[in-house]
């Protein structure tokens, strides 16, 4: 999914930032080279941070001038205090992480609001890998074979939806992209989006 | 006196001699000597200070030659007209540290009240002393809010008191190489070296100026340790491995016959020449009791509550006297206030010194961080002369 918007920007990156509303307080947990982060400087005046684990990233982030720490989701959210941020983002990084559900109350708790894009395992070309050939998908979103991949926890569009009711958390939006990564408005609780979407992205807040 | 080093001294201010200076031990200092030296212009809107912090055997010719050994100012690399922190934008500070030996009040200088060296009846002084007289200076060159106070390993620790102290006067901070507490490990190597100093019978208790004498083995010694710790195996591996010094084979004596004793012993001798032994117990010391997270409770957290100023921190992967996760413990702390920071760990297998030498990641670094502080302060791109 390469296809990028006229702002340069990756097409489910484009999605995220449309969420986040102008001049607001943000972090961006695996945050890369910093993309989406300049983009929302940019063009939303936020006050943007950025956690990402690769040095390479980081340093790249960096030397462009945003504020970005290396670290991971998993250990260095807990140092900040509550209410931190207007939102906090994380993009396709949840199923790498060792504690997603942890990382999850992180968000909400550091974030007044957190957006959480991630994989669809439920997906048809996946659930096809698995299913029809018995093997683990390994397909142009999902790239890595099962014993070198980074991602960890998957979970389908319906898992996080449930997991998100059971941390108490409302979902104020979500929509599922499909697989060329267009926004389709299915209902994202619904057998239709956990199978046709690629990629699902949400916005969530404390109750 | 033939003994003492002839220091030619660039600019120095007296400072405290309205009102002493109230050191951390208790004693109050005033009048006292700051020595420092500036490169660049102030700009009309005194908003372009910036504030390097030198490390522990460092001085104030950050970027001009040093008057003593004829080489470049040490982090010349960094500093100077068009270079990282540019001096025809910037008007750059850079002060010889309370206890220095390089024009400074310290053991080295002579007690006006006494007419003698004050040898190690000058007060023990700490990180927060040298902050405080920095302060001063600051004060006095008219300068309210500094742009940014920038400093490597001790010179970190003063930027991280300055940011403690003084958070209102810094807008953004690099601190580099450096700890927010001097740890066991770093204590115990100083007292290594200052045991070194005081086992030399040349040191006479501290007065050897009345001696005519210079505990120069036992500085050289100090200086030998303190260059391991500044390094790392892979360097010194690649550097010298086994190899020998100017022969075929060993020679089953006590002579350097690996070049790395010869190396070592250069560095303890050239620095003898340009060190002042008992500064150097009054420094280490002053690392020593450099703890921030100790003087907020033991929560290092509060020791930034409420920053506003823009954080710079960074570490090299290879430096195991100032370790990544110290910088790591400082930036948590910089996170839990909610403050603006960046942080970058530089592959490096050069240790602790890589923060002087040619580092291209680290100065890509500084170049990205200084540039967006600049923009956010609003200071113009160009030259100071062309702004006004």
């Amino acid at each position: 999914m390469n296809t990028t918007t006229h702002a340069g920007l990756r097409i489910d990156l484009q999605l995220i930032a449309d969420l986040v509303e102008p001049k607001s307080r943000v972090l961006d947990v695996g945050c890369g080279e910093g993309l989406l982060l300049s983009y929302l400087q940019d063009f939303r005046q936020v006050d943007g941070r950025g956690i990402e684990l690769s040095m390479s990233g980081v340093r790249e982030a960096v030397g462009q001038g945003l504020s970005v720490i290396q670290g991971d989701a998993d250990t260095d959210l807990a140092a900040y205090p509550p209410d931190s941020f207007d939102y906090v983002i994380l993009s396709k990084t949840l199923q790498a992480t060792r504690n997603p559900r942890g990382v999850l109350e992180n968000l909400l708790r550091i974030g007044r609001r957190a957006i959480v894009s991630f994989p669809n395992f439920g997906y048809w070309r996946n659930r096809l890998h698995l299913g029809l050939r018995g093997r683990m998908p390994v397909t142009s979103a999902l790239s890595y074979q099962w014993y070198e991949t980074p991602n960890i926890h998957f979970c389908t569009i319906r898992d996080f939806v449930v997991l998100s009711q059971d941390l108490g958390l409302v979902i104020e939006t979500a929509f599922a992209l499909d697989g060329a990564g267009h926004r389709r408005d299915w209902d994202v609780t619904g057998d239709w989006a956990n199978l046709m979407g690629a990629d699902a992205v949400f916005l969530l807040r404390r109750a | 006196m033939s003994t003492h080093l002839s220091i030619p001294h660039g600019k120095t201010v007296q400072l405290g001699v309205d009102r002493p200076m109230r050191l951390d031990c208790g004693v109050d200092l005033g009048p006292f000597t700051l020595a420092y030296e500036t490169y660049g212009t102030l700009n009309a809107d005194r908003s372009n200070a910036v504030l390097i912090c030198h490390a522990l055997t460092g001085d104030q010719y950050v970027a001009s030659p040093n008057p003593v050994t004829g080489k470049p100012g040490w982090w010349s690399d960094l500093i100077g007209p068009g270079k990282i922190v540019d001096t025809e934008r910037y008007f750059v500070i850079c002060s010889n540290v309370l206890g220095g030996c390089m024009g400074s009040s310290g053991p080295y200088e002579v007690n006006p009240e006494t007419g003698q060296p004050w040898g190690v009846t000058f007060p023990v002084i700490t990180i927060g002393d040298m902050v405080r007289a920095q302060a001063l200076l600051v004060d006095h060159l008219g300068i309210d809010t500094l742009f940014a106070v920038i400093g490597g390993s001790m010179g970190g620790m003063q930027v991280l008191e300055w940011c403690h102290s003084y958070p209102q006067r810094v807008f953004c901070a690099v601190p580099v190489a450096t700890s927010y507490r001097h740890s066991a490990q770093n204590i115990a190597f100083h007292e290594v070296g200052r045991q070194a100093v005081m086992a030399d019978p040349d040191w006479h208790n501290g007065d050897y100026h009345r001696h005519g004498t210079r505990p120069e083995r036992g500085l050289a010694v100090a200086r030998m340790a303190a260059h391991i710790t500044y390094l790392s195996e892979p360097a010194l591996q690649r550097k010298f491995g086994r190899r020998l010094q100017d022969r075929q084979s060993v020679t089953y004596g006590f002579d350097a016959d690996f070049q790395v004793e010869s190396y070592l012993r250069y560095q303890g001798s050239a620095f003898v020449d340009r060190f002042d032994a008992n500064s150097y117990l009054y420094i280490t010391r002053a690392m020593d009791y450099f703890d921030l997270a100790g003087a907020n409770g033991g929560v290092l957290a509060h020791a930034f509550r409420g920053t506003a100023t823009r954080f710079c921190v960074v570490s090299f992967s290879s430096d195991w006297l100032f370790t990544t996760a110290e910088s790591r413990a400082i930036v948590h702390a910089l996170n839990a206030n909610a403050a603006n920071v960046s942080f970058v760990e530089v592959q490096s297998d050069k240790g602790h010194d890589a923060f002087l030498l040619d580092e291209p990641e680290f100065h890509q670094t500084l170049t990205g961080f200084l540039r967006s502080a600049a923009e956010q302060r609003g200071l113009p791109r160009g030259p100071v002369s062309a702004a006004v």
